[in-house]
């Protein structure tokens, strides 16, 4: 069926990124109870990298003629891209992880805004980026198959087959992403995070070192977005730095609490709803209406002609609104996401007050 | 005897917070430019137009200086929002940003509706801003009760992340709202406020001559009159949380909730008033920054939200006067990093930067302070 509708593929690469963004966010923010609002930048950092050695960009930026690098070289360059993020992510990490919870996000926020502006901005002194134009031909991993599949008699245009190709390689890496979250959640790294996410004097007093275990989670979780980043350069040909908004950072985040925090499964759910309703959903909901707007159907009890319904009232312009309600709605009525830890689980349980205690600090009296 | 206790406490409530914020304002703009002018001296050199970079400095500096104090108190005003309502509730109020667009979007209406000649008297002018203003606070500060009613009340006793998601949701909800409606309404989804030749007119408040180079120090009216505004709402401000009974409740509850509710303190009716107060600041400072810049669209409170949170942070979170004070010294800093980057290092890093400007300063700052420049040493709370 994917065969024809590659369209349906692309949804799911980009289902797949961002399920890896998610369930790499979900170390920092869900395993260790740091809150990142830039992770973004980590997974800009990812995308430039290749981007500049994996394009003319890199000529332009060295002075030199090697560049682009030959197709092969993709796969070295993720391991090399895991490598930076990660270093990124503790260099970032180093000196603000002696924060509380609050100016930790505000800093990474700021961080992530810094990383938009600096590959915005780019373009002189030395020409790194190409600032907001951004960086086009981006090379894109060999088809080594392809020699088997002819051989095979099977004759597949290379658009097709590179939309397959990157959908099984990110479900491959998604594979491992839940292979490494779940041993890292069970081991005693995993632990040591639980530890300081629930209370950080008690893991210190326990002897966990709270820096280096704030840095690992920050840099494992850097690193799967560094690796992402990558993908979704070549698979997108074309990068620039709109698309490493702080929104983007939100969009990762809110994965991650629509899933659970804390939830592996709920990491990889959360990336899929959130990413189907901004892709499909809505867009879906749109076309529909224009058809039946074409039609002059009528809304039956309201008697609403749906052909005056105007068009600056498209859903597919209205992402944000329908994200923004859901998000709300989302946190009031299941604030342990979809698919909850059962640790967050048991917190939500205990943390809501029965109306005896609850009593005295709404009924009292006046204040003045 | 209680003549005398009433005039200390006006004058601890009023006018020492005033004096407070003129020194800082004062302390913050000299110390800045005494760097800057220090740098162009070391650095000095031939830039555009025949000046050398001291001249150059010279020159603008008055000018820059007062940008950055308008821009200062737009941010510290905003800032208040977000320190207060963290005051009392640990929340980081996302849609502060929106509240503060809102403002500016009632105003721009209603300066629209009112559809004045641009030959307007300075006057009449004022009359009308003032009004716009109270218009946006109003819209603005039950905006933020019923944002509070709606999305965090329910939310109080739930793990901190949780408020802040519902946060982020209301300020998506509102920032496509108001697109919707102003898609309907105008056909387009910003809106510029009309300019009145009368408020842009500059004054020339001084002219002297430095060293040689002609220095005019001008304002446009709008300024004196966002700069003025701006003084009385903080004074207000102050006024009401340190020497009124209200104002105590509220330092009681942002000290310890259940204490407080204990003591007789209403909670709920507490946090709400801080919402109100909070959200009317918000909206006063969306009008008159849609008055300095004119245009103005959805998404324009996300950067001066980001800007006036980063301002509350610097200033130690949960502490008012920390607000103002962080607003001030990043909105000094930022209007002289965007000024003068480009000229300092020969156009490699221009005015583009200055965000990061601000930014890089909160970090260092928090590295050596790491809880802003006034914050207290807070325990910390899971």
């Amino acid at each position: 069926m994917g065969v024809q509708n590659t369209f349906l593929f692309e949804v799911a690469t980009q289902v797949g990124i961002f399920a890896a963004l998610a369930l790499g966010l979900n170390i920092v923010v869900g395993f260790a109870g740091l809150l990142d609002l830039g992770y973004v930048a980590f997974y800009a950092v990812g995308a430039y990298l290749w981007a500049i050695v994996g394009s003319n960009q890199g000529n332009v930026a060295f002075g030199t003629e090697i560049f682009p690098l030959a197709p092969v070289w993709f796969f070295p360059f993720l391991v090399v891209a895991v490598g930076v993020a990660a270093m990124t992510g503790i260099l970032l990490g180093l000196p603000v992880l002696r924060l509380r919870g609050d100016y930790l996000a505000i800093v990474t926020l700021a961080f992530g805004e810094v990383i938009r502006v600096v590959v915005n901005n780019l373009d002189k002194p030395i020409n790194l980026t190409n600032g907001p134009q951004g960086i086009r031909a981006i090379q894109r991993p060999p088809l080594f198959f392809k020699p088997a599949l002819t051989a095979l008699g099977v004759t597949v245009d290379d658009a097709t087959l590179y939309a397959l190709y990157f959908y099984f390689l990110v479900l491959l890496i998604i594979g491992l992403a839940v292979v490494i979250t779940r041993r890292l959640e069970g081991s005693w790294v995993g632990r040591a995070w639980t530890a300081i996410r629930e209370d950080e004097l008690a893991a210190q007093a326990m002897g966990i070192p709270l820096v280096r275990m704030k840095l690992a989670a920050f840099a494992a979780g850097a690193s799967f977005a560094g690796a992402m980043g990558m993908i979704f350069g070549a698979k997108q040909y074309f990068i620039n730095p709109e698309s490493f908004t702080f929104m983007e950072s939100i969009g990762v985040l809110s994965m991650v609490i629509v899933g659970g925090m804390g939830s592996i499964p709920g990491a990889v759910v959360g990336a899929t709803v959130v990413t189907v309703l901004n892709l499909q959903v809505l867009k879906g909901f749109s076309l529909l209406l224009n058809q039946l707007r074409g039609t002059g159907v009528v809304l039956p009890i309201i008697n609403y002609p749906l052909a005056q319904w105007p068009t600056q009232l498209d859903p597919a312009k209205y992402e944000r609104l329908v994200f923004g309600v859901l998000l709300v709605i989302m946190s009031i009525l299941r604030p342990q996401g979809i698919i909850p830890e059962r640790r967050h689980q048991l917190e939500l349980a205990e943390g809501v007050p029965t109306p005896a205690t609850a009593a005295p600090v709404t009924g009292a009296g006046d204040d003045d | 005897m209680t003549g005398q206790l009433r005039l200390i406490r006006l004058y601890r409530a009023v006018v020492y917070p005033l004096i407070q914020l003129t020194v800082w304002s004062a302390a913050s703009l000299v110390i800045i430019s005494a760097v800057t002018l220090a740098l162009a001296v070391v650095f000095n050199r031939q830039v555009a137009g025949g000046l050398t970079l001291v001249d150059f400095v010279v020159r603008t500096l008055p000018q820059v200086a007062i940008d950055g104090l308008t821009i200062g108190f737009l941010y510290a005003m905003i800032a208040l929002g977000y320190t207060m309502v963290y005051g009392v509730l640990q929340l980081i109020n996302f849609a502060h940003s929106e509240i503060f667009m809102v403002g500016a979007f009632v105003g721009v209406e209603f300066m629209l509706l009112l559809n004045l000649p641009p030959d307007q008297p300075v006057q009449g002018l004022l009359l009308v801003i003032l009004l716009t203003t109270l218009l946006g606070m109003a819209a603005s500060g039950l905006l933020a009760v019923g944002i509070e009613r709606v999305a965090y009340r329910p939310l109080r006793h739930a793990p901190r992340l949780v408020p802040l998601i519902s946060a982020i949701g209301v300020s998506f909800f509102l920032q496509d709202t108001v697109r919707a409606i102003e898609g309907l309404v105008n056909n387009a989804f910003f809106r510029n406020y009309p300019s009145f030749p009368a408020l842009n007119e500059p004054l020339t408040l001084a002219s002297v001559t430095v060293a040689g180079e002609p220095v005019t120090v001008q304002m446009q009216a709008k300024i004196i009159l966002i700069i003025v505004v701006s003084l009385v709402m903080l004074s207000g401000l102050n006024y009401l949380v340190n020497a009124t009974r209200l104002g105590r409740a509220i330092r009681a509850v942002a000290q310890d909730q259940a204490t407080a509710a204990l003591m007789g303190v209403n909670v709920d009716r507490i946090i709400m008033l801080t919402f109100l107060i909070g959200g009317a600041l918000g909206g006063a400072t969306g009008v008159l920054f849609g008055i300095r810049v004119g245009r103005i669209d959805p998404y324009v409170g996300f950067i001066p939200g980001i800007k006036a949170f980063t301002a509350a942070v610097l200033g130690g979170i949960g502490n008012i006067t920390g607000a103002m004070l962080g607003g001030l010294v990043l909105g000094v800093l930022e209007a002289f990093a965007g000024a003068y980057l480009s000229q300092f290092t020969g156009g490699a890093f221009g005015s583009e930067y200055k965000d990061i400007f601000a930014f890089a300063i909160l970090i260092i700052i928090l590295i050596f302070r790491p809880t802003g420049l006034l914050g207290e040493i807070v325990a910390q709370r899971a």
